[in-house]
C-alpha cells in the first residue's frame, strides 16, 4: 500500500498539514522493477522535484532528504549523487536531512533503504532538474537543448555562453512532478559518484564540534533525567518529591502516573536529583518474565500464527538422506555507546523536538497523539545521535523530553538516558528459533528443504503513541498497539527465511508470535541475522553430509550470476581451497546471503582461532565480497561492511540479554559485555564488485547474517562440533569440545 | 568556585567539588568532545588527558584535579588546524557514528606522547578500556598507526600526512 | 641494600660453598633427548585429566605472557633477587619441552632439574610440585605434549650476583626442598585428604600465602600465615586471617567456584587468575580445596564471630541511594590533616558505586566487609584504587575504573587513611605513602605482562537496579 499523494512545496516549508502519508515499510524501491511506470525511489511518494532540490537565485543548491544520518555516511553519499547528476561540484550542494518542516516523508531510515529510496529519488530528481535547467536555457538562448551542456553549476552553449543555474531558476521550474524516467548520466563520465569522498560529518566529530543531539545547548535549556520503573509493568506506589525539589538546581519533579522525572538547571544536579528520587520512589513490581527458560522452550510455548511463505514442489525429485537441526538466537541489545537523548521545547503551543529518531514523521505523529496536539503543532528535527542499529531508545527519549517540555513552556528540555536505563529499557532484537530439515539426492544435491522460524514481530516502532514508554507510563496510558508481522518480500522474523538457493522441493513456515515477554523491536537486519545464520550453518551441515566443499556446495545450488560472483570472489580472495586444512586451533568458515533476497549480495570467509582449554574463540581474519549495485562511495561502503562484520562477530560470540523473573539483569557493559580491542580481528578485507548503471542495493545490513554464519562454520571447522545456539560463548564452545 | 586548568587556560568553575569532570567540561566549559557513555568507567567515551595520562572524566570528581593540566580533544587542534591524531582519523575515515572516537583519540594521544612507536599489540592493549559499537576498530587501529608516523615525521621537521 | 638482602648475600655466599661441597648433588646428569612424541600417542582421557591438573597448577599464568602464545613462556617474574623469565613448556623441540621424556618432566617436577641437568630456580614451585604423584605427572605431561608447539626462546634472566649462579640452587634445595610425600591422615575425610594433597602440592597455595625467608624459601613454621604475589598481599589463611567475616568451607567453595562471595567480595589480582583457572576444574576438587583450607583457618574465635555479626549488620543497613552531598552514610571517623580530604574523595569517587545497593559482584563489596581494609598492609586496597578491575573481553565480569592517572599519591594516601578509619576497627596503617608509590610501579608492570586482565569471568547476572 503506497498512497500516491501530492506534496505542495509551500506546505512543506510551512510544515503544513498535507503530509499525512500512507508510508509503507516496504518502501518504493522494492517494487520499482515490477511497475516501470512508477516513479523511481521515494519520488513515488513525493513526486515534486522541489521537494528534493531547491536552487536559489544566487545559485545556491539545497538538497532535501527525508532520511537521516546515522553514522552510515548517508549525507555524503546523497550529496555525491546530487552533485553528480546536477553537474556541480560536491561542495556546491548543501544537504538538509529529515525534518518534518522541511523534508519529504520518507518513513524510517532503516532496512538499508536510504540509497534505494532517497538516493534513487535524489538521483532522478537531480537529473530531471538538470534537464529542466537546460531546457530553460535553450528557451532563453533560443538554441536546441541538445546543443547545450551542463557543467559546474551552469548551462553552457556551444559559443561559450554560460547561464548559471541561479539565473535560470527564476520561474518555479522545479515545482513539477517527476517523470517516471530520467536521462541519467553515463557512469563512465562520473566525476563525484563512485569516488571515496571523505565523509562530511567526520571533521566535526574528531575535533569536538557540535555533532550530536547530545551536544545541543539551547539558550535557557534545562536538564532532565527520568526515573524509570525497576521493571516492566511496575507501578509507582509512593514517592515524596518535596525533599528532592529542594535540592540545589532542581526546577521540578515530574510525576505523571508511573512516569517520574526530575528537571534541573545543570546536568549533574539533575543526575543527583534523579538518584535521590529513585531512592525515594516505591514501586510494586510484577514478576512476569520467563526467567530460566531457554529460547526454545520460551518460543515454542507461546501461541503463534502460522504462515507458509514458500511452498514449491517437484515430485520427480526426492531425497535419500536427510538431517535436521534447530538454531536459536537470544534477545540482543543495540547497545549504542551514547545513551538516547533528545531536546524538546514548547513555544506558543507548538512543540519542537530534536531527536536521533529514525523516523521524524512517525515520531511526530506519535508524540502529537501522546500530547493530544494536532500533528502540525509538532515538529521533529533529526539531529545525529550515537550509533543507530535499529529502533533503540531514541523515540522514547524524544517522547520523554516532549512530555516534560509540555509542562515547562518556553524552556528547552534536554533528556539523556543513563547507561543502565538504555540497557534495561531499549527495545531488544527478538529471540528467535529456527528448525531446518533437508534431504540430499543420490548426487548429493538438496532435493527437499523444510525451514520454520518462530519469532515476534521485528518492529514496534511508533506507529502511534502506544509505542512510546512515556505514553505507556503516564497516568492515562496509551495502550501498546497489537504487533503485526512485517510483510514480505522484506519480512520481519521471516526476513531471509526463504532460501536464495534453488531447491526442487521447498517449504518455509513463519510462526508469528504476538506475545512479547520482553520489549522488542527492530535491530539491524531483523530476522535476517538469525535466518541467515541458520540457513548458512545448515548448508554447511548438508555439505558435510554430501562430502562436498562448502563453497562448491553453495555454488551447485546458486543460479543468480551476481550471487555466484560474490561467492567466488570471496573464496578466491580468502584463498579458499577444496583440500584446505587449517593449522591446529584454527578453522575456516564460509557464508553467503543476499540481504532480503533483493538488496546487496554479501559473501564472507572467516578464519577463527579457538583456544580449546577455555573455549575462547576469536575472529582472526575475514574476507568479504559485496555487490551493492552501482557504488556511490566505495570507502563508505567498505566502512559499513567492516563495521557490520565486527559488530556481528560481537553479537555472535558474546551477546545475550539476561533477566530474572522480574527484571532485566544485563544493565551495563559488565553484565552485557561486547567485543573489546583485545579480540579485534587481525585483518578484514572487503572486496567490492561495482555494477555501474545498476540500481543501488541497500548494504548497511547485508553482512550481519553472513558474518555470523561464517564464524559459526569456522568454529565447527576448528573444533569438529556444530554449535547451533547463539551466542557461541566460550562456555558453549568448551562444552562442545568436551562433549 | 574552583579553578581548573583546561587546554592551557584557567577556568573558574562554579560546580560542587564532587562533580565529575565530564559534566564540568560539557555543562560549564561548553566543550563537546568528552562524551557521556556510561558514567561508570566501563566504555571510555569520556576520556580526556590529565597530566599526560588518559583519564575517564565521568568518574573523576573535580576535587581531584587541583593544579592538574586537563587536555580535551579540543585542546589538541581545531577543525581548521587539526592535530596529527585528528588528521590521521580523518585520513583513515575512522568513524561511523563517531561517538566513541574522541575518547579513543585521547587515549591514543596519551600513548603516543609516552611511546611514539607503539606496536599493534601495544595499541590494542592500550585501547582495551574503550568500546566501539559501530565496529570501526580496524580503522581506529590504522589511524593510530598513521598518527604515530605523522608525529614521528613531524618531530623530524616534516609536517607529515595529508588528508 | 636492605638488611634482609645483606643477610641474604651472606647466606648466599655460604650456600655457594655448600653447593660446591655437595658436588654430587649439584651435578645432575642430562636425560637423553627424545623425538617429540606424536600427540596421538597419548590417551585422550589422560590428556583430559591433565588439563584439569594444569588448571589446578596455574601453569598457564606463569608460562604465558601478554601477546604471547599459551604455555610459550616469557613472563617476567620479579623476585627480590632479580627477574626470572618463565620458560616455554610447549612441545616445541628446540625452545620448548618437545625433547623431554616423561622421565625428564617428572624429574623437573620432583626436584627442579631440567632435562639437560641444570637446576631450575624455585620460582618454578617444585617445592610443592615435588608432592605431585607420578600418575598426575603423567597426565600433566600428556596434556602439555599435546599442545601446539610454539617456537619461543625464553629471555635471559636478570639476576644479580651471586643469584645468577645456578649451583647455588643445589644448596638451596638441600635446605628447603622437602621431597617427602603428602601422607594421608586417616582421621580426616577423603575430601579433606584430597584437599591436603592439592593445596600442598599442585595448587601450591603456600607459594603465595606463606611468608618467605631471606632466601626466598617458604617459612614452614609459618605456613599459610600470609605472603605475597606480584605486590599483592596473599592473606593469611590461618587464624590470623584479617577477613571481617570468618571464612567457612561453603564460603570458600563459592569464592573459588564463582570468583566472588557475598561476605568477601570479588577475587582480583593474581587470585583472580587462580579462580579463572579453577573454573576449568570439577566441583569435587574445588570442594576438596575449600574443605582443607577451611580446616587451616580453623574455627573462628568467639570474638571474631561477634565482630562478623556486627559487620554484617552494618553492611546490611539499607542505603538511601548514593550520598547526596559530603555526608556519607558512613560518617567519617578519621581525624588528622587529610581525613577531610579522604572523606571527600570517598564520597565523590567511591560511594557513587560502593553505596548504590546494587548486588555483588557487579558493584564493590560493602567496605565494612573488605578484607583489604582490615588487613595489616594496605597494599591490596592501594592496588585496587590505582588500577581497578579491568574489563575482560566478551566476558561478564566486574569492572572498576582505576584512579592511577587521576589521583596523586597524597590523594590515595588520604583516601586509604579514611577507609581504614571508617570501615575497620584496626589501628591506622603506617608507611602508606611508600606502599602507594610501590603499588603504582609494581602493578603497572604486572598489568602489562599478565596474559589476561586479572579479573574474574562470571557466568550469571544477579539482579541489578536499572
Amino acid at each position: 500500500m503506497i498512497a500516491a499523494f501530492t506534496l505542495d512545496r509551500r506546505q512543506v516549508l510551512l510544515g503544513g498539514g498535507a503530509l499525512i502519508v500512507g508510508f509503507s515499510l516496504r518502501g518504493a524501491a522494492a517494487q520499482e522493477a515490477a511497475s516501470p511506470a512508477k516513479r523511481p525511489g521515494s519520488l513515488a511518494t513525493t513526486p515534486y522535484l522541489d521537494s528534493w532540490i531547491r536552487i536559489d537565485a544566487d545559485g545556491r543548491i539545497t538538497v532535501f532528504t527525508g532520511k537521516a544520518e546515522l553514522g552510515q555516511g548517508i549525507k555524503t553519499a546523497l550529496q555525491q549523487i546530487a552533485a553528480e547528476e546536477l553537474d556541480v561540484s560536491f561542495e556546491a550542494v548543501e544537504l538538509v536531512t529529515a525534518d518534518t518542516k522541511r523534508t519529504a516523508n520518507e518513513g524510517y531510515t532503516s532496512g538499508s533503504h536510504s540509497m534505494q529510496d532517497s538516493g534513487t529519488a535524489i538521483r532522478h530528481a537531480a537529473a530531471q532538474a538538470r534537464e529542466l535547467l537546460i531546457a530553460q536555457a535553450a528557451q532563453r538562448l533560443n538554441q536546441p537543448a541538445d546543443s547545450l551542456r551542463a557543467e559546474n553549476g551552469a548551462v553552457i552553449a556551444p559559443d561559450g555562453t554560460r547561464l548559471g543555474y541561479g539565473e535560470l531558476i527564476a520561474a518555479d521550474i522545479l515545482h513539477v512532478e517527476a517523470q517516471p524516467s530520467s536521462k541519467l548520466k553515463d557512469p563512465a563520465s562520473f566525476k563525484v559518484m563512485g569516488r571515496p569522498i571523505p565523509r562530511v560529518d567526520i571533521p566535526a566529530k574528531v575535533t569536538g564540534g557540535a555533532a550530536y543531539v547530545q551536544d545541543m545547548r539551547l539558550p535557557g535549556m534545562l536538564h532532565a533525567r527520568i526515573v524509570r520503573p525497576p521493571s516492566y509493568g511496575a507501578t509507582l506506589t509512593d514517592v515524596d518529591g518535596a525533599a528532592i525539589e529542594k535540592m540545589p538546581g532542581v526546577v521540578k519533579v515530574v510525576r505523571n502516573g508511573n512516569f517520574l522525572a526530575v528537571v534541573a538547571e545543570k546536568e549533574f544536579q539533575a543526575i543527583k536529583a534523579m538518584l535521590a528520587l529513585a531512592a525515594a520512589a516505591k514501586w510494586q513490581e510484577h514478576p512476569q518474565l520467563p526467567a530460566e527458560r531457554g529460547v526454545r522452550e520460551l518460543l515454542t510455548n507461546l501461541p503463534s500464527r502460522d504462515m507458509t511463505i514458500l511452498n514449491v514442489s517437484d515430485p520427480s525429485v526426492s531425497g535419500l538422506r536427510s538431517i535436521e537441526a534447530t538454531y536459536t538466537r537470544p534477545y540482543q541489545a543495540h547497545g549504542s555507546i551514547g545513551p538516547s537523548c533528545a531536546v524538546a521545547q514548547l513555544v506558543d503551543g507548538a512543540m519542537t523536538v530534536w531527536s536521533h529518531t529514525q523516523g521524524v514523521y512517525p515520531d511526530r505523529q506519535a508524540i502529537a497523539e501522546m500530547l493530544q496536539l494536532a500533528s502540525d503543532s509538532v515538529r521533529v528535527i533529526h539531529v545525529e545521535g550515537s550509533g543507530c542499529y535499529g529502533h533503540n531508545g531514541a523515540d522514547d527519549a524524544a517522547a520523554d523530553a516532549a512530555l516534560i517540555a509540555s509542562l515547562i513552556p518556553g524552556r528547552p528540555i534536554r533528556v539523556q538516558w543513563m547507561r543502565e536505563q538504555e540497557h534495561a529499557w531499549e527495545p531488544f532484537g527478538p529471540a528467535m528459533l529456527t528448525q531446518a530439515k533437508a534431504s540430499l539426492d543420490a548426487e548429493g544435491r538438496i532435493a527437499d528443504w523444510h525451514f520454520e522460524v518462530w519469532s515476534n514481530t521485528h518492529s514496534m516502532r511508533p506507529g502511534g503513541a502506544g509505542c512510546l514508554l512515556a505514553a505507556q507510563h503516564k497516568a492515562e496510558p496509551v495502550a501498546e498497539p497489537a504487533p503485526k508481522p512485517l510483510p514480505l518480500p522484506e519480512g520481519g522474523g521471516d526476513r531471509n527465511a526463504i532460501p536464495i538457493y534453488a531447491f526442487p522441493n521447498a517449504k518455509v513456515v513463519h510462526h508469528f508470535i504476538s506475545q512479547m515477554p520482553l520489549r522488542i523491536s527492530a535491530m539491524r537486519s531483523l530476522g535476517a541475522y538469525h535466518n541467515v545464520f541458520s540457513i548458512e550453518s545448515f548448508m554447511d551441515e548438508l555439505a558435510a553430509l554430501a562430502g562436498k566443499d562448502p563453497v562448491e556446495f553453495r555454488l551447485a545450488h546458486l543460479k543468480d550470476q551476481r550471487a555466484r560472483d560474490v561467492v567466488q570472489k570471496a573464496a578466491e580472495a580468502f584463498g579458499w581451497a577444496q583440500d584446505q586444512k587449517p593449522p591446529a586451533g584454527r578453522g575456516y568458515g564460509f557464508a553467503f546471503a543476499r540481504y532480503k533476497n533483493l538488496a546487496a549480495y554479501c559473501a564472507i570467509a572467516s578464519e577463527i582461532e579457538v583456544i580449546s582449554d577455555t573455549g575462547r574463540a576469536r575472529l582472526v581474519r575475514a574476507v568479504a565480497a559485496v555487490d551493492a549495485g552501482q557504488i556511490v562511495n566505495p570507502n563508505g561502503l567498505i566502512n559499513q561492511i567492516e563495521g557490520a562484520i565486527v559488530q556481528s562477530s560481537s553479537w555472535t560470540l558474546y551477546e545475550s540479554v539476561t533477566f530474572d523473573d522480574t527484571r532485566i539483569t544485563s544493565i551495563d557493559w559488565q553484565t552485557y559485555p561486547i567485543l573489546r580491542f583485545s579480540a579485534v580481528p587481525d585483518t578484514i578485507d572487503v572486496h567490492l564488485i561495482d555494477r555501474p548503471g545498476e540500481p543501488f542495493l541497500g548494504s548497511g545490513e547485508t553482512a550481519q547474517g553472513p558474518a555470523a554464519a561464517s564464524i559459526a562454520n569456522a568454529v565447527t571447522n576448528a573444533i569438529g562440533k556444530r554449535l547451533r545456539d547463539l551466542p557461541l560463548t566460550r562456555q558453549r564452545i568448551r562444552a562442545a569440545i568436551e562433549a | 568556585m574552583m579553578s581548573l586548568k583546561i587546554n592551557g587556560q584557567d577556568h573558574q568553575v562554579d560546580a560542587e567539588p564532587d562533580t565529575p569532570l565530564l559534566y564540568v567540561l560539557r555543562d560549564d566549559i561548553k566543550l563537546n568532545a568528552a562524551k557521556y557513555g556510561c558514567g561508570l568507567g566501563q566504555c571510555g567515551a569520556c576520556t580526556v588527558i590529565v597530566d599526560g595520562n588518559a583519564v575517564f572524566s565521568c568518574v573523576t570528581p573535580i576535587l581531584l584535579l587541583k593544579d592538574k593540566e586537563i587536555t580535551t580533544l579540543e585542546g589538541l587542534g581545531t577543525i581548521e588546524k587539526p592535530a596529527p591524531i585528528q588528521r590521521a582519523f580523518m585520513a583513515e575515515q575512522s568513524a561511523q557514528c563517531g561517538y566513541c572516537i574522541p575518547g579513543m583519540m585521547m587515549r591514543a594521544q596519551a600513548l603516543l606522547q609516552r611511546n611514539p612507536n607503539p606496536t599493534d599489540q601495544q595499541i590494542r592493549a592500550e585501547l582495551a578500556p574503550h568500546l566501539c559499537r559501530c565496529g570501526t576498530h580496524m580503522r581506529i587501529l590504522r589511524a593510530v598507526h598513521r598518527a604515530a608516523e605523522m608525529m614521528t615525521r613531524a618531530d623530524a621537521g616534516d609536517q607529515g600526512g595529508t588528508l | 641494600m636492605t638488611l634482609s638482602a645483606r643477610i641474604g648475600l651472606i647466606i648466599a655466599a655460604a650456600l655457594i660453598v655448600l653447593g660446591a661441597a655437595a658436588g654430587a648433588l649439584a651435578w645432575r646428569p642430562a636425560i637423553a633427548a627424545i623425538e617429540p612424541p606424536n600427540p596421538r600417542s597419548f590417551d585422550p582421557e589422560l590428556v583430559r585429566r591433565g588439563r584439569q591438573l594444569v588448571a589446578l597448577g596455574n601453569c598457564t599464568d606463569c608460562h604465558t605472557v601478554r601477546g604471547g602464545q599459551e604455555f610459550a613462556g616469557g613472563l617476567p617474574v620479579v623476585t627480590p633477587f632479580g627477574t626470572v623469565f618463565s620458560t616455554n613448556i610447549t612441545p616445541d623441540p628446540e625452545t620448548g619441552i618437545g625433547r623431554w621424556s616423561e622421565q625428564a618432566f617428572q624429574r623437573a617436577m620432583k626436584s627442579g632439574v631440567d632435562r639437560a641437568g641444570q637446576h631450575l630456580y624455585p620460582t618454578f614451585p617444585y617445592d610443592h610440585f615435588t608432592h605431585v604423584t607420578d600418575a598426575d605427572d603423567r597426565a600433566l605431561y600428556a596434556y602439555l605434549m599435546t599442545r601446539r608447539p610454539v617456537r619461543a626462546p625464553a629471555p635471559a634472566n636478570h639476576l644479580t650476583f651471586p643469584y645468577d649462579q645456578r649451583p647455588l640452587i643445589a644448596g638451596w634445595k638441600l635446605l628447603f626442598l622437602q621431597r617427602d610425600e603428602v601422607t594421608p591422615d586417616p582421621a580426616k575425610s577423603t575430601v579433606w585428604n584430597r584437599g591436603a594433597y592439592l593445596v600442598q602440592g599442585l595448587a601450591h597455595c603456600g607459594a603465595c600465602h606463606t611468608p618467605r625467608n631471606a632466601l626466598g624459601a617458604e617459612r614452614t613454621a609459618a605456613s599459610f600465615a600470609g605472603g605475597q604475589a606480584e605486590n599483592w598481599v596473599a592473606y593469611a589463611l590461618n587464624a590470623a586471617s584479617p577477613a571481617p567475616v570468618p571464612w567457612t568451607e561453603d564460603a570458600l567453595f563459592d569464592y573459588l567456584r564463582n570468583g566472588w562471595q557475598k561476605d568477601h567480595g570479588v577475587a582480583r589480582g593474581p587470585m583472580a587468575q587462580v579462580v579463572n583457572n579453577l573454573s576449568l576444574v570439577d566441583d569435587d576438587d574445588v570442594r576438596a580445596i575449600a574443605a582443607y583450607t577451611a580446616d587451616i583457618f580453623g574455627p573462628p574465635a568467639a570474638g571474631r564471630i561477634q565482630g562478623a555479626e556486627a559487620v554484617r549488620a552494618e553492611a546490611a543497613k539499607p542505603r538511601s541511594g548514593p550520598p547526596q552531598t559530603s555526608a556519607s552514610t558512613s560518617a567519617p571517623k578519621a581525624s588528622g590533616p587529610d581525613s577531610t580530604e579522604g572523606a571527600a574523595i570517598y564520597v565523590a569517587a567511591c560511594a557513587s558505586c560502593h553505596e548504590t545497593g546494587r548486588a555483588l559482584p557487579y558493584v564493590g563489596v560493602d567496605l565494612h566487609l573488605s578484607t583489604g581494609i582490615n588487613a595489616p598492609d594496605p597494599r591490596n586496597v592501594a592496588n585496587t584504587i590505582l588500577y581497578g578491575l579491568a574489563a575482560r573481553n566478551g566476558e561478564r565480569s566486574p569492572i572498576m575504573p582505576g584512579f592511577a592517572a587521576s589521583m596523586t599519591d597524597a590523594q590515595v594516601t588520604a583516601l586509604l587513611n579514611y577507609l581504614r578509619a571508617t570501615f575497620s576497627k584496626q589501628p591506622p596503617w603506617s608507611n602508606i605513602a611508600q606502599t602507594v608509590a610501590d603499588a603504582r610501579q609494581a602493578q603497572a608492570a604486572f598489568l602489562q605482562t599478565a596474559a589476561e586482565p586479572p579479573n574474574i569471568a562470571i557466568h550469571t547476572s544477579p539482579r541489578g537496579q536499572p
